[in-house]
């Protein structure tokens, strides 16, 4: 069931483009991650939804309603901000209760919602504790209490994890997703952490330079990334150049000394080739060959790097005793062809805003 | 990286987040006392000492001298000057018009003075500029000569009351000088200023994302107004409005061209009792009553702000 839909959203600032002809479906109940590097209109988009920003074009309906015709306070939209954004002058309490008051909801019921919503981010003890004392990881959870505890129809996460360290975030992967579960809420993740967004979300939106480059399941977003941008965002990946052609035997890709099969159809041509770096192995013939040129132990894992005909790749072995090449032998290296991605030749500016996340 | 020091910094207890706790013991014995910092401090004590404590010991013992037209100043030490003024009913309008008119243009100035800092907060780049120099402006021009200004156009025949005439709102001249209306509107425009910066720098610690989130939670532009913004800025209110108070209460210039002799205040008082009646210690009394009491109000107001957002700002 179509939820949230945005329609050709487009918001344009004095000099840019910050979002263009943006247009998605939201199911009801999903978890959805607008993902790029910084820049790339995530947090624009997000702020024309919430309505702190006007649009310049488009539509956005939540619901079957025009979103975009209301008041950034009649919307009923969940925020929970990068800077968590609490109301520094009252208690954790006040804070979730805010929103209910807003509502004219009775003490009574309010004490009760409050008291709930706290319990639900495990922060009963704290109702009374003023934000200031109180650990980032709390914070955000007062952030998210108070959002969630008037039953919003959307709820919008700009970046909520940044702020924490490593340990406190994964821990709040696990809380927000266990939340997600629990109270069902339509959510929409910015993030310009891969991994954030691949372990939270149902689906990703990758985007870059105000436009979506790819909306697809983590899993088929990291496997089958539909283009250059997306292979080089999400993870590391060896993108080779190679040449599409069209023959007898199907689609086929040559990169360098090597032929691989193509199971889409692709117009003849310049093509790129992407495989992930635990994907490729070490092969006896029908590969592409190269030279070691370095190899690191990292405990888990070996990590090779390959000089070929086609560039450098990255290889990741397991360490699991069977035999590796050394530094500066000659090797083959080779993948399935159900591992790799191809694509139409990278555009030039694509690995350049790889660098600039 | 900076994300995640600021939370680090976060997670830590407030007491051990202040590096001095983190500090390595100091390397000399404990028992060898330095004097480096007393000395190091000791010209700033000296200046402070000469030009401030003594003058006010002096104008404190002064006080308690007494005084008669043909007999001058007379060495005695007691408190007849304090009983005078104390129960002196001359004196008891002159301190209430003087804390009259400092309540006065410390709430106008609160009402004027934290919009537009608010107001300025939200201009953009050029504009937040130059017009914060405009505000400030009159702190760029010397007192006498702005209260000279003043005193131009609040004449009877001046331009505030030829416009408000012309403009059909006032049939007669309102009386400007010589009056407390005056004063205060002159006193107001002078100390404006101290509570933009005071209200400013308040605003600065306001995250912009808060005022988002209150209205995201359903809350009116009033309501955040009322509910989220104001909350935050008044501890720069109340500290701005110490200033402007201790500043009004204790205004000489203002109130002398624009009250003149007819309108005393504390400050002009003093002056009087010193330069025209030539009663030194009489006039001493008055401008060390004038301290005391400006030193309870300050320390009282700055006790409760402190009290009431302990919690809150720390």
């Amino acid at each position: 069931m179509t939820y949230l839909v945005l329609d050709q959203l487009t918001k344009r600032f004095s000099n840019w483009t910050a979002v263009d002809r943006v247009s998605l479906t939201v199911e009801k109940g999903e978890l959805i991650s607008l993902l790029g590097p910084s820049g790339c209109g995530k947090t624009t988009t997000l702020q024309m939804i919430a309505g702190f920003l006007d649009a310049d074009g488009g539509r956005v309906t939540l619901d079957g309603q025009d979103l975009l015709a209301k008041k950034p306070n009649e919307r009923g939209l969940g925020i929970v901000f990068q800077s968590y954004a609490l109301f520094p002058h009252m208690t954790a309490a006040e804070n979730v209760a805010f929103g209910l008051e807003m509502r004219r909801i009775n003490r009574a019921d309010r004490d009760r919602m409050v008291a709930d919503a706290l319990k639900l981010v495990g922060l009963e003890q704290y109702g009374d504790r003023h934000p200031r004392r109180m650990s980032g990881g709390q914070q955000q959870r007062v952030a998210l209490a108070r959002a969630l505890v008037i039953k919003p129809s959307l709820l919008l996460l700009d970046e909520p994890l940044s702020n924490l360290d490593a340990k406190m975030r994964e821990e709040m992967q696990i809380e927000l997703r266990r939340i997600q579960r629990t109270v069902g809420t339509t959510m929409i993740l910015v993030t310009h952490d891969q991994s954030e967004a691949m372990a939270l979300s149902d689906r990703v939106v990758v985007m870059n330079k105000g436009r979506i480059q790819q909306v697809a399941t983590p899993q088929e977003a990291y496997d089958r990334p539909a283009n250059a941008f997306v292979a080089n965002f999400l993870g590391r990946t060896n993108l080779l150049p190679g040449l599409v052609g069209n023959g007898p035997a199907g689609t086929t890709i040559v990169v360098a000394d090597s032929v691989w099969p193509v199971s889409q159809p692709l117009p003849s041509g310049p093509g790129a080739l992407a495989v992930r770096p635990e994907k490729v192995g070490f092969v006896d013939a029908g590969g592409l060959s190269g030279t070691v040129r370095t190899r690191v132990f990292q405990g888990t894992q070996w990590l090779f790097e390959v000089e070929t005909a086609a560039g450098r790749m990255t290889v990741i072995r397991q360490h699991d005793g069977s035999p590796l090449p050394a530094e500066g032998g000659r090797v083959m290296v080779g993948w399935r062809a159900e591992d790799m991605a191809v694509m139409p030749a990278a555009e030039p500016e694509a690995s350049a805003s790889r660098e600039a996340a | 990286m900076a994300a995640s020091t600021d939370s680090q910094v976060a997670d830590i207890p407030p007491s051990a987040a202040n590096p001095a706790a983190h500090a390595p013991p100091p390397a000399s014995r404990p028992h060898r006392r330095s004097w480096a910092p007393y000395l190091l401090s000791a010209p700033g004590i000296a200046l402070f000492a000469v030009l401030l404590l003594v003058p006010l010991a002096m104008t404190f013992l002064l006080s308690l001298n007494s005084f008669s037209f043909y007999g001058g100043i007379a060495d005695v030490w007691q408190f007849d000057n304090y009983i005078d003024i104390l129960t002196d009913s001359y004196f008891h309008e002159v301190f209430l018009r003087t804390f009259r008119i400092a309540a006065v243009v410390t709430v106008l100035c609160a009402l004027f003075g934290a919009p537009e800092a608010y107001i300025l907060r939200r201009m953009d780049s050029p504009w937040r500029g130059l017009c914060l120099l405009i505000v400030l402006g009159p702190l760029l021009i010397s007192v006498v000569s702005r209260t000279l200004g003043w005193a131009l156009l609040f004449g009877s025949t001046g331009l505030v009351n030829q416009g408000l005439m012309a403009l059909g709102l006032i049939a007669t001249p309102i009386e400007f000088m010589y009056t407390e209306t005056g004063v205060v509107i002159a006193l107001t425009h002078v100390l404006v200023p101290f509570m933009v910066l005071s209200v400013w720098a308040s605003l600065q610690r306001l995250d912009p994302q808060v005022e988002n989130a209150a209205l995201s939670l359903g809350a009116g532009p009033l309501t955040v107004m009322r509910r989220v913004v104001l909350p935050q800025i008044v501890p720069g209110i109340l500290s701005g409005s110490i200033i402007v108070f201790a500043l009004a209460a204790s205004a000489f210039a203002t109130p002398a061209i624009i009250g003149g002799r007819r309108l005393k205040v504390a400050a002009t008082l003093a002056y009087d009792e010193f330069l025209n009646t030539l009663n030194w210690p009489l006039g001493a009394t008055v401008a060390v009553l004038l301290l005391l009491a400006n030193i309870v109000i300050i320390v009282g107001c700055n006790r409760l702000v402190e009290r009431r957002y302990k919690q809150v700002f720390e």
